[in-house]
């Protein structure tokens, strides 16, 4: 595209990832994006612009957080744009930031996520069930669990899906978790584990889901000549991809995310990716509920309709397997700050591109990688393609 | 043809409700250390940038112009000016107080920032721009690491 | 970098923490009450209700029957052109056996709750409700069942004039 400038990402920070952190928003903030300075070997002079990515204002209990944590953001007498799109927003902050770049208005940009769920007490559900319509919905006394519960049962129903299938992924994810230093809960699992926990909202079990978490993260993304200046690896951001779907959730199938398809194939075109499952090397699709992994691998079209389940089974999807999905653990071992959860996928495809992932390094000198968050009612997805 | 519209006001609808949420908030590695100090020693701390040569009060845990860590903490005393300040005659509720309240916001020699506080012990007429005021602290048993374990700043010498 | 960062921060609290007050916090709760404007669409729909009716709007452009009904087309975007009733006769597209009030407490007797695709609206047009007079172990996909409405006097023009939808017995030919 005419004028456009290849952007690259030159460092990341993390933070850990707890049910409920000393530290406040902004000091989380701070802690992720001089994590990414430094891993960048970089000023927060050298950064041009700001990009902040963090979710509802009514989980940190702070109205307009975007204006509070900026300076921890470090945004102090800069350009400063917070983006918010539900539990998309942690992918699409570093989509924010490539625009910044790509546009050629600035050479750098600072990416930072951070979420402090913690403060909404004693749990971040009520403020969630303000999401809903408050005339059709709130009165029947909704929980967000209810919503995955139900797009859970379509898709199992539709596919003919067991639990047990389901139930691979949390167990997969959990203990991927145990190699990663953030980590609030890697475990080691079993399939019988997920099955006999609590029933939350049937077909949604305790184990099925990811936790409420206090977290931050944060990207260094530079321009191609300054990325060249400040690193021998730059891991270049090569596909970009986002779609929201109707707000009326319920006038549509749940079964198939036909938003997160549309994302993935706007970033897949751009990257000039035709075969997804075969130039996808590893990919860190959202999994904030266990069938998520497998409903987003299928939207992503890293396989068919329906046979994401038969992957998992065969192992497919472990780190040595022919297509890893999230080994970094995932929203479901690591944990679920929602925006910064989302950005600490696309650090771990960074990390994992690099070559610098550690005991969660994927073999076979992976090139091309794929992050994708979602979110908002079941209608929006956010992808991002990396390459090295 | 278009849609049949409402014409008759009461036909349409309001719909009542809330957004009620209780929040706890943790007060974070500066803020903690900050209202700590009030709370057992009666002190004012501020944060110091030796890079910037910048005392941050309330202190910060990081430099926002240079992103240095600071771990350097300054007494910067009881005594502040009131940079600006404003006279409260209704409560959030837009009702109106029995008694107007003063809330300024206090600047400190050598610091960047300031706290926003209640003037006490004088009247509105009284106060002005640029005059010198001091923290008056609740009785030690009293404070909860709290901004308000400072009672309200008053008129100094 | 990952493998090369040593340290990671955060200093990880226990509700224990906060409940015997060792880590000193702020409480609020936020006084905020709000009137929705329930628009042109939902004023009807739930004026309707009250008249144990359920109403959809029309695109001409998409032929789609909405409901809940809106006053403009989001696929075709442009304004829908009429009212339609639907029946509250429905099939249940999925649903939820859920031991989750809204604040996340839990409920000894589940509700089950359900996406109903309304009879005599386009295809996908659901809405969701809670099921009831029937046992969470009988509900079945593409099951048939029928609104249970609040009786007239009782109903104010609200989604709950509604109490529930219970199945019904397919009629054999």
């Amino acid at each position: 595209m005419f004028g456009k400038k290849r952007v690259a990402i030159v460092g990341a920070g993390l933070t850990l990832f707890r049910r409920r952190l000393k530290e406040t928003g902004k000091e989380l903030s701070y802690e992720a994006a001089k994590m990414a300075l430094d891993a960048a070997g970089m000023e927060l002079r050298d950064m041009k612009s700001v990009v902040m990515g963090t979710a509802p204002d009514a989980f940190d209990g702070v109205h307009m957080k975007g204006e509070y944590l900026a300076d921890g953001a470090g945004a102090y007498h800069k350009p400063y744009t917070r983006v918010f799109v539900g539990g998309g927003t942690g992918v699409f902050t570093p989509l924010a930031g490539w625009w910044h770049v790509a546009s050629g208005q600035f050479d750098t940009c600072l990416v930072v996520a951070e979420e402090k769920m913690s403060s909404c007490y004693p749990h971040p559900q009520y403020a969630f069930t303000t999401i809903f319509d408050p005339i059709l919905e709130r009165p029947l006394g909704m929980n967000l669990i209810w919503i995955f519960a139900l797009e859970m049962h379509r898709y199992m129903h539709k596919h003919n899906i067991k639990k047990e299938q389901i139930a691979l992924v949390s167990v997969k994810n959990k203990r991927n978790a145990l190699d990663h230093p953030c980590a609030q809960l890697a475990a080691n699992i079993t399939v019988e584990d997920v099955l006999s926990s609590e029933i939350m909202a049937w077909p949604v079990q305790r184990l099925d889901v990811s936790p409420t978490s206090d977290g931050a993260a944060a990207l260094v993304l530079a321009s191609e000549d300054v990325a060249k200046e400040v690193t021998d690896n730059p891991v270049w951001i090569d596909g970009v991809g986002w779609c929201i779907d109707s707000t009326l959730w319920t006038n549509r199938d749940l079964y198939y995310p036909d938003y997160v398809e549309c994302a993935a194939r706007m970033a897949y075109k751009m990257a000039g990716i035709k075969n997804p499952p075969k130039e996808i090397d590893v990919a860190e699709p959202y999994d904030p509920f266990d069938y998520k992994e497998l409903h987003h691998m299928e939207g992503l079209l890293l396989c068919k309709k329906g046979e994401a389940p038969k992957l998992t089974a065969e192992g497919v999807t472990q780190r040595d397997g022919d297509l890893p999905i999230n080994p970094s653990g995932g929203l479901l071992g690591v944990g679920n700050p929602i925006a910064a959860a989302g950005l600490m996928k696309v650090c771990e495809i960074f990390w994992q591109l690099r070559g610098e992932a550690g005991k969660r390094q994927i073999p076979g000198d992976p090139r091309t990688g794929l992050a994708q968050a979602w979110g908002d009612l079941m209608q929006y997805g956010s992808v991002i393609v990396l390459r090295r | 043809m278009s849609l049949e519209k409402i014409t008759n006001p009461l036909h349409v609808r309001h719909w009542l409700g809330d957004m009620e949420a209780d929040y706890i908030y943790t007060l974070g590695v500066a803020g903690e250390h900050f209202l700590e100090e009030i709370k057992e020693n009666g002190r004012i701390m501020g944060a110091k940038c030796p890079r910037c040569n910048i005392t941050y009060v309330p202190p910060k845990m990081y430099c926002e112009k240079c992103f240095a860590k600071l771990e350097k903490w300054v007494d910067i005393g009881k005594k502040g000016v009131v940079h600006t300040f404003t006279v409260a005659t209704i409560d959030v509720d837009g009702k109106k107080l029995e008694k107007p309240v003063i809330y300024a916001l206090i600047k400190f020699e050598g610091a960047c920032g300031g706290l926003i506080h209640k003037i006490g012990e004088t009247k509105p007429e009284k106060i002005k721009i640029g005059m010198k005021v001091e923290a008056v602290f609740k009785p030690s048993f009293e404070r909860k690491a709290s901004i308000n374990d400072i009672a309200y700043f008053k008129p100094a010498e | 970098m990952s493998e090369k960062i040593k340290h990671y921060s955060g200093e990880a609290l226990k509700s224990a923490d906060i409940e015997e007050g060792r880590v000193p916090t702020e409480k609020c709760r936020p006084k905020a009450k709000f009137a929705w404007s329930a628009g042109m669409a939902m004023s009807r729909f739930l004026e309707e209700l009250k008249n144990g009716k359920i109403i959809a709007t029309t695109c001409n452009k998409c032929k789609r029957i909405m409901v809940p009904p809106r006053i403009y087309c989001e696929n075709c975007f442009k304004p829908t052109d009429g009212w339609t009733y639907v029946k509250d006769i429905g099939t249940i597209n999925t649903y939820s056996v859920s031991y989750l009030a809204a604040d996340a407490t839990r409920l000894k007797e589940p509700i089950i709750v359900a996406i109903i695709d309304l009879d005599g609206a386009s295809e996908s047009m659901g809405i969701i409700h809670k099921l009831g007079e029937i046992d969470p172990k009988e509900v079945k996909f593409g099951m048939k069942v029928k609104a249970v409405w609040k009786p007239p006097e009782e109903r104010v023009g609200a989604i709950t004039d509604i109490k529930y939808f219970k199945p019904i017995k397919e009629e054999k030919p």
